[in-house]
């Protein structure tokens, strides 16, 4: 395996110490969850339970409509109640959601899968990690199965476990490798047998020594010599998928494919450790570690918190607000979101909860929008290797087509170009609009193609019937006719 | 007296009329004309509601009738300055607003039908440009709201007056903001 890092992207200060410890506090089921039905892939899935319906911890209360949404379990025992449009961290801020009263007891789920995964032919154990509702716990909440599939599809035989957490600001993942090795060991080795795959490697930035010692340790006790860990330079965007792959195997991810084009498939540590959790105890992906930080909180910490629960209990855990916050992120500084209020609830892709302050939002914050002065500083951070400055430009003039020719859908939405422009321009927002824009206008031209042709079959039935009317007519009047002619009583 | 050189030209130039004359003959023979390569391009562009708006049966009608030069590109209220705009450039024309006495551009709409007021008549079902309304005689109607293109065409003929608009939920797939109502 050659070593060649990826091109471009930026070394940033980590922020990472003050929640860093190591240490994972596991935190109580809340009195109630709001689960959004976006988890954060983008796609919204089907509730299947009603206001009134009693739960279990693990019992399904939505499913995906399509491949790209894992199916949702009951983080708490208790009744719906409430399905409705609330504030989430989805892509659009706000999404349906289902709000589960807990009462307390936390019963689980009897029908819930239980038994040896390990055991599992690799094409079923992909399926029964859908089942267990495992997605992308890296950020992104992407179904795990679909991944796995899509690998197994196009014999990608090689794992890349990520652990580079290249952000600043978010540490679970750090926390999660220290305090629970095994499970990362345990979710690898489960993995690469849901994939077939030869060989695991676990990659992590060197400024995280400890968990890359708690990881050999790990594998050692595990005697899993098929799984080794990988040290990679702290560069952001180390960890976005493309980037880890070209660092680990020199190779590049066609432009519209997959890492599994180049016979890799890439899992987040966190990932892994549900997928192992899930195989011990049967438990489905109800909880995750998550990193509640920033200036504007009192105790920066990781916590294990059930899914749904509201960020508002999260930060009370972490010692409440503190200072002056002024901006509640979901995720980190460079890809994270802004959200509306503190009322939203935990989901799958939320791996930090960032209160930020007016210290930790500078310089950007009172920045203003000035024009583009073609300095090209985007250009060479940029890790996709992509033209920023010239998207702008067809962005801004309305030319959404033009922007797909420089290369809008391989943005990766790191915002290194942001970060580094002179000219404070919002560059990663703007192309994420016209992204958004570029998918509606493709929704709507796919709605018009189908309503054309059900117009079109419509009028052809109308003047069939037509016809076949004028016929029967013509064959009536003709035997009416011949019933009248002279000389031919009836 | 007339050399050879000048009879093989005439000859060549002769066979190489007849040659491209029958290639295009074909071609014109079986090519769509290009009228209808205008008509496909300009429908390909209108919304598709089959609204009838522009006082044609239909986007097909009107692109035809755009085609043929007999109708204006500012026609379309469900299309707005969008689709006006993309005509313009289509067919190298000024964009202007669209025909205010045609009506308003509207939110996106489906229809829905009251369940408890219909008769079960069946005369919208006709109407539907889209078949989006599935009902029998004397049985329940209900609109598949993800084909309904929100034309209005199935008012006019029902009975109850048991239909009615109701806009389309602001789409969450697409990734554009927005907050909770």
């Amino acid at each position: 395996m050659t070593r060649n890092d990826f091109p471009a992207g930026l070394v940033l200060d980590a922020h990472k110490r003050q929640a860093a410890d190591g240490v994972i506090v596991e935190l109580g089921a809340p009195t109630h969850v709001v689960l959004a039905l976006d988890q954060g892939s983008g796609t919204l899935l089907e509730s299947v339970v009603a206001v009134g319906d009693l739960v279990a911890v693990g019992t399904v209360i939505a499913r995906p409509a399509d491949v790209y949404g894992a199916v949702l379990h009951a983080p708490v025992s208790g009744r719906v109640t409430a399905v409705e449009t609330c504030d989430a961290a989805s892509a659009t801020g706000a999404c349906r959601c289902i709000e589960i009263e807990n009462d307390g007891r936390d019963a689980v789920e009897p029908a819930g899968w239980r038994g040896d995964a390990f055991a599992l032919e690799p094409p079923d154990l992909v399926g029964r990690l859908g089942e267990a509702g495992i997605a992308g716990l890296g950020g992104a909440a992407f179904p795990t199965a679909t991944k796995l599939q899509a690998a197994r599809e196009r014999a990608a035989r090689q794992l890349l476990l990520n652990g580079a957490e290249c952000e600043p600001w978010i540490c679970c993942d750090d926390a999660l490798m220290r305090a629970d090795a095994s499970d990362v060991v345990l979710g690898a080795r489960l993995l690469m047998r849901a994939l077939e795959a030869t060989s695991c490697v676990v990659v992590i930035e060197d400024d995280k020594p400890a968990a890359v010692a708690a990881l050999r340790q790990a594998i050692e006790v595990a005697r899993a010599r098929d799984v080794v860990v990988e040290v990679v330079p702290a560069v952001y965007p180390q960890g976005a998928e493309r980037q880890l792959v070209t660092a680990v195997t020199g190779l590049e991810v066609p432009s519209g494919g997959l890492p599994a084009d180049v016979g890799v498939t890439c899992q987040n540590v966190a990932t892994a450790a549900a997928a192992a959790r899930w195989a011990r105890s049967g438990e489905p992906c109800v909880s995750r570690v998550v990193t509640i930080t920033g200036s504007g909180v009192a105790r920066p910490m990781n916590v294990r918190a059930r899914l749904g629960t509201p960020l508002s209990t999260l930060i009370d855990a972490a010692g409440g607000y503190r200072g002056e916050p002024l901006r509640l992120i979901a995720g980190g500084n460079m890809t994270g979101r802004a959200l509306a209020s503190d009322d939203v609830g935990l989901a799958k892709a939320i791996n930090c909860v960032l209160v930020a302050t007016r210290a930790d939002l500078q310089p950007r914050l009172d920045a203003f929008e000035q024009p583009c002065i073609r300095c090209g500083d985007c250009a060479t951070v940029c890790p996709p290797r992509l033209l920023p400055q010239q998207i702008h430009r067809a962005v801004r003039a309305g030319a959404d087509e033009a922007a797909v020719q420089l290369g809008v859908w391989d943005c990766i939405d790191c915002g290194c170009c942001d970060y580094v422009c002179p000219s404070q321009i919002p560059l990663a927002l703007r192309f994420r609009e016209a992204r958004a824009r570029l998918r509606e206008r493709a929704a709507a031209t796919a709605r018009a193609a189908a309503a054309r042709e059900r117009f079109e079959s419509h009028e052809r039935r109308l003047q069939e019937a037509a016809v076949a009317e004028q016929q029967a007519f013509d064959v009536a009047r003709e035997q009416a006719r011949g019933s009248i002619e002279p000389g031919r009583s009836p | 007296m007339i050399s050879d050189a000048v009879l093989v030209a005439c000859a060549v130039a002769g066979a190489l009329a007849l040659v491209v004359g029958a290639a295009l003959g074909w071609a014109a023979s079986r090519l769509p004309p290009a009228a209808d390569r205008l008509v496909e391009r300009i429908d390909a562009l209108l919304p598709q509601t089959q609204c009838g708006q522009c006082r044609y049966p239909g986007c097909r009608p009107y692109a035809e009738a755009i085609a043929r030069g007999e109708a204006d590109i500012d026609r379309c209220p469900p299309g707005g300055a969008v689709t006006v705009r993309a005509l313009a450039e289509l067919l190298g024309c000024e964009p202007r607003p669209v025909d205010p006495s045609l009506g308003a551009a509207k939110a996106p709409a489906v229809a829905w039908i009251d369940e408890e007021r219909c008769i079960g008549c069946a005369r919208c079902l006709p109407a539907c440009p889209v078949d989006a309304i599935v009902g029998a005689p004397r049985y329940m109607h209900t609109v598949i709201a993800d084909q309904c293109t929100g034309c209005e065409l199935c008012l006019p003929p029902c009975p109850v007056d048991c239909i009615e608009l109701r806009p389309v939920q602001a789409s969450t797939v697409h990734g554009r903001w927005h907050r909770a109502a």
